[in-house]
């Protein structure tokens, strides 16, 4: 087979290009991705923010082909470099080797720490499960002293403990840094965390977007986190990817996002989310719904709602424009501007 | 199908023209409700075993409605005392015989499809009347017990578990032992009820004591019966009292009992709707049993279940035919209901109801 | 009490039965006294296990208290049943979480929305008219009157639970979380249209819920609750900015601030433990265990509720001189 693996920049482990992913259904074919494309380097964190539908949560399913029938992955490339420096297209490599890549060098985390978990099996034993399916010459002897350790990395009282609990046996908080901690005993180079925290109280999810940042440095893992809440965004993100309607509508580093937002969705999502901090006289809320993904208008996605639509929005859909080192939006409305380059 | 989803939408929109008529505004007010109806029967129209099912029950409810008023041989005569040779006269085809019944007929020389055609009003009434008066039973115990819950729940909880305990059959027996003298009592002396339950079954007046034995082991059924709908009912009110929507009536002002019919009733119904479906071919059945064991009416009221069991003594030297085509209509009968049952449930389930709607929209765009 | 305040609860308690024991009992609401203002918004906010949803049930008497006192406009309520306690309901409403449950699927929005009216005899005249014309309150038109709860979107459904938690004009409305099922653009619609309602109808709102950010925005006064009992109450801009008890300072700490220069320049303090079991809380102040600042005093009494500033108090030994 011709391999014609592009070249991947020395510090990105991750690139997705042109992602499309559809849903075959009895009411229709769902676009529910459709040409999304972002990258992930070495020891950073992107949060990929967006509302219900819009996407976030298909795309990084179908980064290691976790997505099941009706859905299928219609296109794109997920350019992933390897433990061994091997860079691999995770869409066309065989069954095998990306089982190898799945809970090895790629991790999930998934928002219901309790639906996760076997209630039948203790922590101690998921863990070990995770290592022997990539490591078969290691005693049980050796993953249990492992998974004490990773406890203890998640910072989980008394690991020794612990490591014998069944799941019902501990707070939400504690199951999910388990799960964490399952997902890192293979000391993966990708973790991807989709609504981490969102069943968690606010102290608990506090802690846990800690541990994250910390483990983060320490393994030099790279994280994608998604989430709808951008207070989490702020607080951990150091690049931001908006989605709306399966496409990407904005993206860049964290601050030029939320100083210097450039498509109306973003604004308006920006101005939706109260600021504790800040006096607010109203909310800004966006009228009217999220189109459906089984004929979505034609044109930009947002056109329907958006405050500034001009003719051409409705007619042609807007290409993601430069506006400034890393920041890139989809917006007709920069084109007229004439946003650099 | 076609054809089916086309008359059952003409009789929704005639039922809706008439309400409009009645009371204008009537189609707006209800445009979501007639939507649904529409949808069901779309649905329906779609399920082959719906469809053959319906038109089984369809075809047995006229026969039950018509049977005794058509029957060419009245049940009462005993053909065998004026020729011998009518008993249990097998299947005959002209020309080779003439004079004597297509199908054969039973221990006294009665034409079997005619007795049949009481067979099916006996049938019927049975099943139909044992299911509507032992679900609606369990239904309100089921309500109560699952809404109350504590010490209200456990006592119906264990009484029907001591009905349940209790073999069917066993039972039966019990009041058939006792009961048709006290009913036939009663009969003799109250004509109205007389006049009323002989019309109902289709026999004559002066059978009453067969009669008292029905109602005997109808009494024996509808006891049997309700404790199963208690059980499931009970189980669904559980997981719907603690839906908000149940808090917001009470917020609302209604009282307990409001509650209970206008909000979990209808949220419950739909597995008990199939319920009942299954439940009336099951009745069917337990009921022609009950009739060939004895415990039911005795000659000459011809009960499907009896024929069949004096057809046994004969059997298979000479009653085949009998046991064969009689066997065959209760069959019929049962599977009619099952279908009807299983498409119903498959129309019900929430789950592929939207796969039912975005096909019907497409249809209907076309 | 103060002359104009509409609600007041006393020394209120609620204690549910722990299955397989007759002694031991989760204690959801252990003592909590506060009163609310006419015409205000009341926020109530805490983790998971602190009572705050018990109490917003309570002091609708959906449920009855253990022990303690409701006030509702002067009348003790505590004791009441049956016709009296529907009466006080046309005058005290709640809204729920989940706006999928909690509108029965099998009746129309037109019906759902006659119940309160019918049962609480409204004078309406044409109840069409009528509710078509309350439907332009919450931004629904005639169309969707006869819809099943189904065809409408997360966010219609919950105007409408809105719409019929207010439709008999009461003075109360208890709030438990009436966002947290909704994406952000349609929360603040949401959030817009309570204070709109509020503003219109001179309605008093208690508040409930888990995000912090959501209740400082909406709420006059905020009360911080841990483990059943209250331990912070104040207006809301001084608890969040300056808060008093330790357990509130790390719970505020812990809030994602959606502005990166701000939330990466704070102080990062993270509470330990995890929050004890309401079956056996314990002895003293409650939060004790996982206090930095815990004195003798706090494993041994439990500390009252005390004013630091002008309408804020805290419930913290810290705070109380001997």
């Amino acid at each position: 087979m011709m391999n014609e693996i592009t070249h991947l920049p020395e510090d990105i482990i991750l690139k997705v290009e042109d992602l499309d992913v559809r849903f075959y259904t009895y009411a229709g074919v769902v676009h529910a991705v459709s040409n999304v494309s972002f990258y992930v380097r070495e020891g950073e964190t992107i949060a990929l923010v967006g509302e219900t539908g819009c996407g976030k949560s298909v795309t990084t399913r179908a980064i290691t082909k976790l997505i099941e029938s009706p859905g299928r992955i219609e296109g794109g490339k997920v350019l992933f470099r390897r433990r061994n420096g091997k860079i691999v297209d995770l869409l066309k490599i065989s069954d095998e080797e990306l089982r190898e890549i799945r809970g090895n060098e790629i991790a999930y985390v998934f928002q219901d720490p309790t639906s996760a978990l076997d209630p039948l099996y203790t922590i101690g034993y998921h863990i070990h499960e995770t290592i022997i399916a990539h490591k078969s010459k290691i005693s049980k002897k050796e993953t249990f002293k492992q998974a004490v350790n990773l406890l203890k990395h998640v910072l989980i009282p008394s690991p020794e403990v612990r490591v014998k609990n069944y799941p019902h046996e501990m707070s939400g908080g504690m199951r999910q840094r388990s799960v964490i901690a399952i997902g890192l005993s293979n000391m993966p180079r990708l973790l991807i965390a989709d609504e981490p925290t969102t069943n968690l109280d606010v102290t608990v999810q506090a802690q846990i977007l800690d541990l994250l940042k910390k483990i983060q440095e320490e393994y030099k893992m790279g994280l994608i986190l998604i989430t709808h809440n951008l207070g989490i965004v702020a607080e951990v993100a150091d690049r931001v990817y908006v989605m709306y309607a399966g496409k990407m509508v904005e993206e860049g580093p964290l601050e030029q996002i939320f100083y210097n937002p450039q498509h109306p969705y973003t604004k308006l999502l920006l101005r939706a989310v109260p600021d504790p901090t800040k006096k607010i006289e109203k909310l800004e809320s966006i009228p009217g719904v999220v189109p459906s993904l089984i004929s979505p208008p034609a044109g930009c996605r947002f056109q329907p709602r958006c405050l500034y639509a001009m003719d051409i929005c409705g007619r042609q859909e807007p290409p993601l424009v430069e506006v400034e080192s890393e920041h890139r939006a989809a917006c007709w409305l920069l084109e007229k501007r004439g946003g650099s380059k | 199908m076609e054809f089916v989803y086309k008359t059952l939408k003409s009789i929704i929109w005639a039922y809706a023209k008439l309400r409009e008529k009645l009371s204008p505004g009537w189609i707006l007010k209800n445009s979501s409700r007639i939507r649904e109806w529409e949808l069901m029967v779309y649905a329906y129209s779609k399920s082959p075993i719906g469809v053959i099912g319906g038109l089984i029950v369809l075809i047995v409810f006229i026969l039950a409605v018509i049977g005794p008023l058509i029957a060419w041989e009245p049940y009462w005569e005993y053909k065998i005392l004026y020729d011998e040779n009518l008993r249990y006269h097998p299947p005959c085809l002209p020309p080779s015989c003439s004079g004597y019944p297509l199908f054969g007929t039973d221990e006294w020389g009665r034409d079997i499809v005619a007795m049949s055609l009481y067979g099916f009003r006996i049938s019927f009434v049975i099943s139909i009347v044992v299911v509507f008066l032992g679900a609606p039973l369990g239904i309100i115990l089921g309500l109560i017990s699952g809404y109350k819950g504590g010490v209200v729940d456990e006592i119906i909880m264990r009484v029907t578990d001591i009905f349940l305990a209790f073999p069917g059959l066993v039972l039966a027996i019990a009041f058939a032992s006792v009961l048709p003298q006290r009913i036939r009592g009663v009969l003799e002396t109250n004509s109205a009820l007389r006049a009323f339950f002989s019309g109902l079954f289709g026999l004559r007046q002066e059978e009453y004591g067969q009669l008292a034995a029905l109602l005997s082991i109808w009494f024996a059924m509808v006891i049997v019966w309700w404790p199963g709908y208690a059980r499931i009912v009970r189980g669904s009110v559980l997981s719907v009292r603690e839906m908000p929507f149940i808090e917001a009536a009470k917020l609302s002002g209604l009282s307990t009992w409001s509650i209970l019919f206008k909000h979990i009733l209808p949220n419950v119904l739909s597995p008990v709707l199939v319920m009942m479906t299954f439940d009336i071919a099951t009745a069917t059945l337990f009921a022609a049993s009950l009739s060939f064991l004895g415990l039911g009416p005795q000659e000459p009221v011809p009960e499907l279940g009896f024929v069949i069991s004096k057809a046994g003594g004969y059997f298979p030297e000479r009653s085949t035919h009998v046991v064969l085509y009689l066997g065959i209509i209760l069959l019929i009968i049962a599977l009619g209901w099952n279908l009807l049952g299983d498409a119903l449930r498959d129309i019900l389930d929430p789950k592929t109801r939207r796969a039912i709607e975005y096909r019907l929209e497409k249809e209907k765009k076309k | 009490m103060s002359s104009n305040e509409l609600l007041k609860v006393i020394d209120l308690k609620k204690y549910f039965p722990v299955r397989g024991s007759l002694t031991k009992k989760i204690k959801a609401v252990d003592g909590v006294t506060f009163g609310i203002r006419e015409g205000e918004t009341l926020g109530v906010v805490g983790e998971t296990g602190c009572g705050k949803t018990t109490l917003g049930r309570l002091v609708l008497k959906l449920i009855d208290p253990t022990s303690g006192k409701i006030v509702f406009e002067g009348r003790d309520i505590t004791k009441l049943r049956g016709k009296d306690l529907r009466e006080y309901w046309r005058n005290a409403q709640m809204v729920f979480q989940d706006p999928h449950t909690s509108l029965d699927p099998r009746m129309t929005i037109a019906s759902i929305l006659l119940e309160p009216i019918r049962y609480y005899k409204v004078k309406v005249g044409d109840e069409e008219e009528f509710l078509i014309k309350q439907m332009e309150l919450i931004g629904l038109g005639r169309e969707h009157l006869y819809r099943y709860p189904h065809e409408l979107s997360g966010g219609q459904k919950q105007r409408v639970a809105i719409l019929r938690a207010i439709i008999t004009k009461p003075k109360f409305v208890v709030l438990d979380e009436p966002t947290s099922s909704l994406d952000v653009s349609v929360q603040a619609q949401i959030l817009e249209l309570l204070r709109e309602l509020q503003r219109k109808f001179n309605l008093t709102y208690m508040f409930i819920s888990h995000d912090i950010s959501v209740v400082k925005y909406m709420s006059t006064r905020m009360a911080v609750m841990y483990l059943g009992k209250v331990v912070e109450i104040g207006p809301s801009s001084d608890v969040f900015e300056n808060p008093y008890h330790p357990y509130s300072k790390f719970l505020l700490a812990a809030v994602p601030i959606p502005d990166p220069r701000i939330a990466r320049s704070k102080t990062k303090i993270t509470i330990k433990g995890e929050p004890p079991s309401p079956i056996n809380p314990p002895p003293g102040c409650r939060f004790h265990p996982r206090c930095p600042y815990a004195m003798d005093i706090c494993g041994r009494q439990e500390p009252p509720l005390v004013e630091v500033e002008s309408e804020h108090s805290v419930a913290c030994w810290l705070y109380i001189k001997k």
